[in-house]
């Protein structure tokens, strides 16, 4: 039987009246503004773009502010509002290569083509609380120096020379890639479709996985190569206008991991490389999806599949926190009628235990009779 | 044939117009001194454009994430078509960056906009640039090596 229940209907929209008023706390406090958010709260702005899929600051900071501060519901918003509009079309790959460059550190080489710079970093601080931030501080601007024009190559290349690291295939360079956004994920998926995945997926779930493949689960000895933030040009192809039109710049960070490899039957030994790109400044995601990357390239190199990290079906099926969230979360919506039906269950179930622990309890008195 | 060189150009304009601010482009306008009647062919809209990223920097493309963008399509009296995308939601500076493409169809009004409104956004924008590029250099590590042992 099916019984429909209404009601909740005025303390529904008593809660989201309440809702509203807690997110906007106490009168006297000044509302936040969406440039104070993108400004002050960049990192998490960024965080909210990539994984929300979305780049665009001004909406992710909107979102940051109507979920209280909430990332991954701000990042469900943004997905959400991302379903409303109609696709244009797609830009020509970026040139991470011809990045205007924020930040560029090395690993592997102290001396590189470009130096290392530093740029914004939380690297070297020595997270000490600072009591002066707790108002409205005169911040110098940063400091500038003649900049040693210099181009700010890659580290990929410079291995590259020696022969001692992969390439990346050429031959592919005009082949299509597959979307998640428009085909059903079935598995295994190639390379391009994980890394799609990867640049959304979950910050906290990519960066456990990765650190579980440096604690042995999958181990690949990496070095970050190459980590690079900064903005690139966007261009998109206009068929009406025949040629590719720049439509702005947008910032990403990239991560080359290079890995050891001892070699297999069809590559002699040398390094293999894990990739990973993010919107915004987020070098601890691109990180974590160079990792990821690589331990799920086990197969492809004909390596063993022994830990969680290299397995791509677990990975991707649980990277995304948007799809993540509503499956756990929605065991808090009604199921009443569900949980009516175990407790039947359960109690058939403990009458039956109970009858034969009598008719055994019964059985043992006879016998010791 | 499309001419290269007018395409460079209209390209070159068209990356200074997505990248300035609406607020400067909105102030700088007006001085130009052009205000054209116009019908709109296509929008102004706001959609998504997917940015695609190379595996490994410069392998096969992948699908990064998508972007939101405004485009829009203008015809002026005299027949000239102007199109415009840009990264963002802004209905208004998609609208005039269209107006503008389109005027700059005539060579004579393109050389009096890119001078007036072009250049000078241009050189703002460099000027930023230039001192991002400044502040990083001052971040570079200039390592030294200390003497040690003896010889």
């Amino acid at each position: 039987m099916y019984v429909a229940v209404k009601g909740g209907e005025i303390a529904i929209n008593n809660a989201h009246q309440l809702l509203a008023d807690r997110r906007r706390g106490d009168r006297e406090v000044p509302a936040l503004t969406l440039d104070q958010i993108t400004e002050q709260l960049a990192l998490g702005v960024d965080r909210v773009m990539s994984e929300g899929s979305l780049y665009d600051r001004r909406l992710a900071a909107l979102a940051i502010k109507q979920a209280r501060g909430d990332l991954i519901e701000a990042i469900f918003l943004v997905r959400a509002y991302r379903t409303t509009l109609p696709r244009f079309g797609h830009s020509e790959p970026l040139e991470t290569g011809k990045m205007l460059v924020q930040r560029r550190i090395s690993a592997c080489y102290k001396d590189l083509p470009g130096g290392q710079l530093l740029g914004p970093t939380f690297d070297y601080t020595h997270r000490l609380l600072d009591d002066e931030l707790d108002g409205d501080l005169q911040v110098e601007r940063g400091a500038q120096r003649a900049e040693v024009r210099e181009h700010v190559g890659r580290v990929t290349d410079i291995l590259d020379q020696e022969g001692l690291i992969e390439g990346d295939a050429e031959a592919d360079r005009a082949a299509e890639p597959g979307d998640i956004n428009q085909t059903p994920m079935s598995f295994p998926l190639d390379r391009t479709m994980r890394l799609q995945a990867l640049a959304r997926g979950d910050e906290g779930f990519l960066l456990a996985l990765g650190y579980s493949t440096q604690r042995g689960y999958a181990r690949s000895h990496p070095f970050a190569g190459e980590i690079r933030i900064g903005e690139v040009d966007i261009e998109v192809f206009m068929p009406e206008l025949g040629f590719a039109v720049p439509i702005g710049r947008v910032q990403i960070t990239e991560c080359q991991m290079v890995n050891q490899f001892k070699g297999s039957a069809k590559a002699p030994p040398q390094f293999t490389r894990g990739y990973g790109l993010v919107f915004g400044q987020s070098e601890r995601k691109a990180m974590a999806m160079s990792l990821c990357d690589r331990a799920l390239r086990a197969e492809e190199l004909g390596e063993d599949i022994v830990a969680p990290a290299q397995d791509q079906e677990f990975v991707i099926s649980h990277s995304d926190n948007v799809q993540a969230t509503g499956f756990v979360e929605h065991l808090k919506l009604p199921h009443y009628v569900d949980f009516q039906a175990e407790l039947e269950l359960v109690r058939r179930m403990r009458a039956d235990y109970d009858d034969r622990a009598e008719a055994v309890s019964d059985e043992m008195r006879e016998a010791a009779e | 044939m499309i001419d290269v060189e007018i395409v460079a150009a209209r390209k070159a304009r068209m990356a200074v117009l997505a990248r300035s601010s609406a607020a400067r482009l909105k102030e700088l306008w007006p001085a130009v001194g052009l205000d054209p009647a116009y019908a709109m062919l296509r929008g102004p809209e706001f959609g998504l454009v997917m940015l695609r990223g190379r595996v490994g920097g410069t392998g096969q493309a992948f699908n990064l994430g998508e972007a939101s963008v405004t485009r829009a399509t203008v015809k002026l009296a005299d027949g000239a078509v102007g199109h415009a995308m840009m990264l963002g939601r802004d209905a208004a500076k998609a609208k005039l960056s269209a107006v503008i493409d389109a005027l700059c169809c005539n060579g004579e009004v393109a050389a009096r906009i890119d001078v007036t409104l072009i250049e000078p956004l241009r050189a703002e924008l460099d000027n930023a640039d230039a001192i991002s590029r400044r502040e990083t250099a001052a971040t570079r590590v200039d390592f030294f090596t200390v003497a040690r042992g003896e010889d």
